[in-house]
């Protein structure tokens, strides 16, 4: 940044505009930048309005949910607590199975929704192009669709009386099942649910990546004789490992608050099978009006979102570069 | 849909150093067809359903294509006490946030990345850091402070949380960057003000993201649903997708009448969806975070 000593240059704005407009203002060189902190005034008018937005609405609940953690929250007076909130939530066998729950929950869907959304943009990629754009438009169609949306058709397919999924595995000579009623099937038709839906922009943010493979690369590959598994291991994955390290952190981010579906289709049940961290959170917050213990929740869920994401960094931001 | 393109009758592409055989891609075929299906089959059964007799829908096993339709479910579904106040709340909810967050947002991404002041780099990285927060983390002190303002089932409580948007800052900024700063500068040296830069230079030089900021904001604010659910109290003031589940708790066996209003609150988006195609199917990455 080339910046000018001299004051008249830094108290630029302020000139006339009639002398300024239309003038020849000396050497190039000497207004090409601002010195830093002459903008300012309009650069802090300019992001004012969202950093007041960001303040009331972000960073000052950020503080009160720090706070609340450490207080119990009565309809007439709060008073500190100490760490007792966190001690209720690291004792609370719900909080512990809601853990578990999302925790199966989000490696499931995460594994197989990538892995589908991987498998199916390298299909695609060696097809014509208005092959892709039609199955990138089908397989992003229910992307668009609210989750709530989702979630009803969901709840109405997995109907354990007049439901289309129990027609269809019917076909098959299996009983009718209750989806949605048993423990052992309510979290596993969860995850199914958001793995047949789900992955339609990954797909093509996985497209664009391997679109961006230089193709000198594979030629280079075939000269060698590499068949397709070594070109898939050595040439393609090394490539869009950054595309997929950006999807496995915001996917595992997004797919750890699910609440959505669980709200809409399960309330948790039957017997917490699918209460998910969230949920428990929503639950303890707006149904108990424990705001205290809820906070106490959510840092504990940002606290595992950071360390979720750092972890993975760490694994999969290895040799990036590669 | 094989005869359509007609270079490669296997829809390969020609130029592709690892062509696929014609079983190849006859295999490929048939697995896309597989996986989309089941993705699509279910949109269309919200579909076949709503036109289905809702006496029909309780019959096991079901028809796959209906033999009566029939547009009751919808007749049922507008007839339903605070639709219309739904449909308005929604569209006002999207159309509001959406219009705030593409101005503030190109503002503050301008000023974050040709305007440097003081403590503008420690603002954006605060940003940055924001982003990593699950909403869900700050929706019980979220909910305290628009109480506390008085603000509960309110359109105020209802919008002004959702135009916080660092998200949309981090975008816009990612996007003015690219652009030179000498056509900025010459403008300056003109003798135009900063308000009339913006609105003259910058603005019109990134349409295209200002364009894809407003498509994503309002599908994502006409698909929201925690903070709609919890800020609002009173029917009038619920939004179309608080508004489904309303009906499905009230109706739990009228799969008909809720897979009507579940197409209605599809229609927007999914018309938007196609309108803008190339927006969503370009592969935008904002994830360029060492960029």
């Amino acid at each position: 940044m080339s910046t000018t000593g001299s004051p008249a240059a830094i108290g630029g704005d302020t000139r006339p505009r009639a002398q300024a407009r239309g003038r020849v203002q000396g050497p190039e060189g000497g207004r090409r930048r601002r010195a830093p902190g002459s903008g300012g005034l309009w650069g802090v008018a300019f992001v004012a309005p969202q950093t007041l937005l960001f303040l009331a609405f972000f960073l000052i609940p950020v503080v009160i949910a720090v706070a609340l953690a450490f207080m119990e929250v009565r309809p007439t007076r709060m008073s500190w607590v100490g760490l007792d909130n966190f001690e209720r939530v690291l004792n609370d066998q719900l909080f512990h199975r809601a853990l578990l729950n999302t925790t199966v929950f989000t490696a499931v869907v995460v594994v197989f929704w990538l892995g589908k959304a991987l498998l199916i943009a390298y299909l695609l990629d060696p097809m014509n192009t208005a092959l892709q754009t039609f199955f990138k438009s089908a397989f992003y169609l229910p992307a668009v669709t609210s989750s709530i949306i989702i979630s009803l058709i969901w709840l109405w397919i997995f109907n354990p009386t007049f439901g289309l999924l129990n027609a269809f595995v019917g076909l098959f000579g299996v009983e009718p099942v209750a989806w949605l009623g048993n423990t052992s099937t309510a979290l596993p038709a969860l995850m199914f649910m958001q793995v047949v839906m789900g992955g339609g922009s990954s797909i093509v943010l996985l497209s664009a990546a391997l679109a961006r493979i230089p193709r000198d690369l594979y030629e280079v590959a075939l000269i060698d004789g590499a068949k397709r598994p070594t070109i898939f291991a050595k040439v393609i994955l090394p490539l869009i490992r950054p595309t997929l390290l950006y999807l496995v952190v915001t996917g595992t981010i997004n797919t750890f608050q699910v609440f959505d579906a669980v709200y809409v289709m399960t309330q948790g049940g039957p017997q917490f099978a699918t209460t998910t961290v969230v949920y428990r959170i929503y639950q303890e917050a707006f149904q108990r009006f424990n705001l205290g213990v809820a906070s106490a929740q959510a840092i504990v869920l940002f606290l595992i979102t950071l360390v979720l994401a750092a972890v993975q960094f760490r694994m999969l931001g290895q040799n990036v570069e590669y | 849909m094989a005869a359509i393109t007609r270079p490669d009758p296997f829809l390969r592409d020609p130029t592709h150093p690892v062509k696929p055989t014609p079983l190849g891609a006859v295999v490929i075929l048939l697995v896309l067809v597989v996986l989309s299906l089941a993705a699509l089959v279910p949109l269309y059964w919200m579909f076949a359903t709503s036109l289905t007799p809702s006496a029909m829908t309780v019959r096991f096993p079901p028809e796959l294509v209906p033999s009566e339709t029939t547009l009751d479910n919808y007749r049922a579904v507008l007839r339903q006490p605070n639709f219309w106040n739904w449909v308005k709340n929604s569209l006002i909810q999207s159309l509001s946030v959406t219009a705030v967050v593409v101005a503030t947002a190109s503002m503050a991404g301008y000023a974050l990345a040709k305007l440097p002041f003081p403590g503008s780099r420690a603002l954006f990285w605060l940003f940055i850091l924001s982003m990593m927060l699950p909403f869900e983390a700050i929706l019980v002190p979220l909910f305290l402070v628009v109480t506390r303002l008085g603000l509960i089932d309110t359109y105020l409580g209802l919008l002004l949380p959702l135009m916080a948007a660092p998200f949309s800052i981090f975008l816009m900024k990612q996007f003015i960057q690219t652009l030179p700063s000498e056509l900025i500068d010459a403008a300056r040296v003109d003798g135009a003000s900063e308000p009339r830069i913006f609105w003259e230079v910058v603005l019109p030089l990134v349409r295209p993201g200002l364009a894809f900021l407003g498509i994503i904001t309002f599908v994502a604010q006409w698909n929201s649903f925690v903070w709609p659910l919890v800020v609002t109290r009173s029917s009038g003031m619920r939004t179309l997708q608080v508004g489904l589940v309303l009906i499905r708790e009230q109706e739990p066996l009228f799969f008909g009448l809720q897979m009507a209003a579940a197409m209605l609150a599809a229609v927007p988006v999914v018309v938007i969806f196609f309108a803008f195609q190339r927006y969503f199917l370009r592969g935008v990455t904002v994830g360029a975070l060492k960029g």
